[in-house]
């Protein structure tokens, strides 16, 4: 039993991390041509997709992380978990939108 | 599942790939949707296969007791997840979790990969359970993770071990914490794993969160839409002066900017009001509203056409 007194940082992936492909496929416990794949399937963008070390943004973890559930739990193909993830996207803008809003700055 | 005794597995497959997509968590928004998801796959697990869906038919509800198909443990205590999936057919590889205390519990599991020598340790997961306020403030946390390891005797034990953590301010829902060094061992000190931490919100009673942003039902009088009036409003914050505008209708928005989350940039603070009335339940009331109803000639239908 260990016992840690001192705190740990606790870092936000999504707004302070960019990962490379090494990173990415480790912390998912997937092979590197996997993600590869995922970004020829136009799922995953690198930020630099035009270099030789490829980086992602800390958001690609847990899109990583939604297709792998999406293909063990439902059977999903890349194309279909791509589709998915786009829909989630979409839904979630249509949501903020749903009612009028009225702006009041009040101090 | 809602599946009657006689159902052919075929239509087994069919039920339980159209609940498990409307319930998928990463699908679904229905409040309840980790917990149905788990239960659905949970009925599959046993009735996809022949032997273990004789059992249970034989056994009842009591086939847990029975020696043909053991869930595993932690199976209904949240959220598993490692390499993947909601769901976890193979029980062996269920050979941890973690659980939390203070008030809220989380559990994952390792994955114990068979397949070579890892030099670096690997990197873990598991899902926490925090308040709105400590994404409002930034907050340390104690939280104690459970895992079985694999003892000298070969038999598993109970490992537990206690992290104070800094949960970083502005955090969301779903979002990823990373606590460096806190996974799996590796062969030396620096080499260990990282640990994931998935966040989620304990349900507030007073605020409802989307992302960024955060809104608040705010009850208020008739007169207070109609006429316009400053109250005070409480926000995760503290108490503000609200200043509603006149004539406003019940259901409205207001947004108070920036105060949502404070992330990069930070989300709004939406107060929805609702009117509520004073109930007719003396003769003074009684008095007024009749009053309204003769001197007002009011018709909230005239859009109906009656």
């Amino acid at each position: 039993m260990t016992i840690h007194h001192n705190v740990i940082d606790g870092i936000i992936v999504e707004d302070n991390m960019e990962l490379s492909l090494g990173e990415l496929s480790r912390i998912c416990a997937v092979n590197a041509e996997w993600i590869v794949s995922l970004v020829e399937e136009g799922i995953l963008e690198p930020i630099n997709i035009t270099s030789k070390r490829w980086y992602f943004s800390g958001t690609c973890l847990r899109r990583v992380q939604i297709i792998q559930r999406l293909q063990r739990d439902l059977d999903v193909n890349l194309a279909g978990a791509a589709l998915v993830l786009q829909l989630r996207e979409e839904i979630e803008i249509l949501r903020t939108r749903l009612s009028t809003v009225i702006s009041n700055d009040t101090e | 599942m809602g599946i009657k005794r006689d159902a052919t597995q075929d239509d087994i497959k069919r039920v339980y790939r159209k609940l498990a997509r409307k319930y998928h968590p990463d699908v679904s928004k229905e409040p309840d949707a980790e917990v149905r998801f788990k239960e659905i796959g949970e009925a599959y697990e046993v009735l996809k296969d022949p032997e273990k869906r004789a059992a249970y038919d034989q056994l009842g509800s009591g086939w847990r007791s029975g020696q043909e198909f053991q869930p595993p443990p932690g199976w209904n205590q949240g959220f598993e997840f490692h390499g993947g999936g909601f769901t976890q057919a193979d029980t062996s590889e269920f050979s941890s979790f973690f659980e939390a205390l203070f008030g809220s519990r989380f559990n994952a599991n390792r994955k114990n990969r068979h397949d070579g020598f890892n030099v670096r340790g690997e990197d873990t997961h598991a899902k926490i359970l925090i308040e709105l306020e400590d994404s409002y403030h930034g907050a340390t946390r104690t939280i104690t993770l459970q895992h079985t390891e694999i003892g000298p005797d070969g038999r598993p034990q109970i490992k537990k071990r206690t992290l104070n953590v800094r949960i970083p301010k502005g955090v969301r829902q779903g979002q990823l914490i990373r606590l460096v060094g806190q996974g799996s061992p590796g062969v030396d000190q620096n080499s260990a794993g990282d640990l994931y931490l998935e966040v989620a919100f304990q349900p507030h009673s007073l605020y409802k969160v989307e992302e960024k942003d955060v809104s608040l039902e705010l009850p208020v009088t008739p007169w207070e839409v109609a006429l316009g009036a400053t109250i005070k409003v409480p926000t995760p914050t503290g108490i503000v002066d609200l200043k509603i505008p006149a004539g406003i209708q019940s259901g409205r928005k207001l947004r108070l900017k920036e105060r949502g989350i404070p992330a990069h940039p930070p989300g709004d603070l939406y107060i929805i009001l609702q009117v509520v009335l004073p109930p007719a339940d003396s003769e003074q009331a009684r008095i007024l509203y009749r009053e309204m109803e003769q001197k007002l000639a009011f018709n909230p239908r005239t859009k109906l056409g009656v």
